[in-house]
């Protein structure tokens, strides 16, 4: 039953969406092993808004969130379109196997939910729901999410400390988990795919000294779906 | 475009009845049958993009069609699948008998990009939408949706999918330099033996040479993973 729900929402999605305002509880889940999200940004808002679409370029504000994890720039863009917009709601970094939970209060027209935070450690990797349509009818709905790469760094797999984060910077900024490696000489120094696409995966090698990569190749790998969200309809 | 041909019909009846009883006075009316109805059409618009980093898609085939998959998993490919996941050549499965409508994109399908076929038919038993595309920088993986029923997708109706990555299991994943056709490689395309595992599953992914596979022609920019492709289909008649 709950099943169906879920299929007719997201299959035939003007058909099934309410307009009007909504309570919601949201838990999001990282289903990663040794993946790391920053603060998250979870936003409901009308049709003709997005924070990223598939084979179209990143918007500077998504780009500062795939490259840094910077919800700031987003944060205002949505508040210009009149989303709902709750940010950083597991006060920190969501570390792998972690849930945070949040209510969302919509408004009339905001039916459309959407989410985003950068995964670390990549140089432009994020995790992303794109315009799910919030069902009219009450239940609880279940969505996973991909990782994405914002197309917008070349993925050198170096960790370079802050210095990484502002876009158009090289380089990783952080591993949370404090198990990357150092000198590493860089995977490729150039985007193939300049938009936003699924993430090809980190590549990582196991000599934490040097090599290509910085990453370890046994912990920062990944396979979607990175996340799991359960969506309540009061 | 229904609607303009059943506004057209009755007008045309209207000129030609004035005509014949103006002609020849002394005949009985002549009585014309009304046309039968135009069969009902069902034309769909088909947008796909390539979600993949490095990874073109052969020439995107759309069949309609009413039983008979494409693939199934565990199942042997057929020869069309196979000609399509090791080469990218689509038109063997495009006239297989259970089609009873297909459409293709005109050409490969970089990543990063879309492209829009419309597919059509008036057969409403036939409703079974199947897509299906080699990623050509590989030996033979494919992604694609089985058996998408439009049946009750109304004009004006949206439907949302993601393609995941398939395995044809008709050729080893040596990634071997000549065996991948795609600008990876520029090796060779179809080959009848099959030397894998002969049935269908999910992808397990390229290895490359930056992961240590010493031998292979692909490297960390080919991987992928699921899903490949987005599809968005719109019922536009």
């Amino acid at each position: 039953m709950k099943t169906k729900q879920l299929i007719t929402a997201g299959l035939f999605s003007l058909c099934s969406v309410s307009a009007s305002a909504q309570e919601l509880t949201i838990t999001v889940t990282n289903l990663t092993q040794g993946m790391h999200f920053t603060p998250l940004i979870v936003a409901a808002h009308d049709e003709n808004a997005s924070m990223f679409t598939v084979t179209t370029e990143a918007s500077a504000e998504l780009i500062a969130i795939a490259e840094g994890g910077d919800i700031s720039g987003m944060s205002t863009l949505l508040a210009t379109v009149n989303a709902d917009v709750v940010e950083n709601p597991a006060g920190g970094l969501l570390a792998g196997a972690g849930t945070t939970e949040m209510n969302l209060s919509t408004a009339d027209g905001n039916q459309m939910l959407s989410i985003t935070a950068m995964m670390l450690p990549t140089n432009d990797g994020f995790v992303g729901l794109d315009s799910w349509p919030i069902p009219s009818e009450a239940g609880t709905y279940t969505i996973l999410l991909n990782a994405y790469d914002a197309g917008s760094e070349a993925n050198d797999e170096l960790v370079v400390g802050d210095a990484g984060g502002p876009p158009g910077n090289p380089g990783i900024p952080a591993a949370p988990g404090g198990n990357a490696g150092a000198n590493g000489t860089g995977i490729v120094d150039s985007q193939t795919n300049g938009n936003v696409h699924i993430h090809r995966g980190a590549l990582g090698d196991d000599d934490l000294e040097g090599r290509q990569s910085d990453l370890d190749s046994r912990i920062h790998r990944w396979l979607n779906p990175v996340a799991k969200v359960t969506v309540v309809v009061e | 475009m229904f609607n303009i041909k059943q506004c057209i019909a009755p007008v045309a009846l209207a000129f030609s009845l004035v005509a014949c009883s103006s002609s020849d006075d002394d005949s009985d009316p002549i009585i014309i049958d009304p046309p039968p109805p135009p069969p009902l059409e069902y034309q769909f618009e088909l947008t796909f993009g390539n979600l993949t980093n490095a990874q073109p898609l052969s020439p995107i085939l759309a069949v309609l069609h009413q039983d008979s998959s494409i693939w199934t998993i565990g199942e042997a490919s057929s020869s069309g699948l196979e000609l399509l996941a090791e080469s990218g050549d689509n038109s063997e499965l495009s006239a297989a008998s259970f089609v009873t409508a297909n459409a293709t994109t005109a050409d490969v399908l970089p990543p990063g990009m879309t492209e829009t076929v419309t597919i059509m038919t008036t057969n409403a038993d036939a409703l079974q939408l199947s897509l299906v595309t080699m990623l050509v920088n590989t030996n033979d993986a494919f992604t694609g949706n089985s058996m998408i029923d439009l049946s009750s997708l109304m004009v004006g109706d949206s439907l949302s999918l993601r393609s995941a990555v398939y395995d044809a299991g008709t050729e080893a994943n040596s990634e071997a330099s000549g065996t991948i056709p795609g600008p990876a490689d520029g090796g060779e395309g179809f080959n009848s033996m099959r030397d894998d595992v002969d049935y269908v599953s999910r992808h397990p992914g390229v290895v490359g040479l930056d992961d240590g596979l010493s031998s292979s022609v692909l490297n960390n920019e080919h991987k992928f993973d699921n899903p490949a492709m987005s599809v968005m289909i719109v019922r536009v008649q």
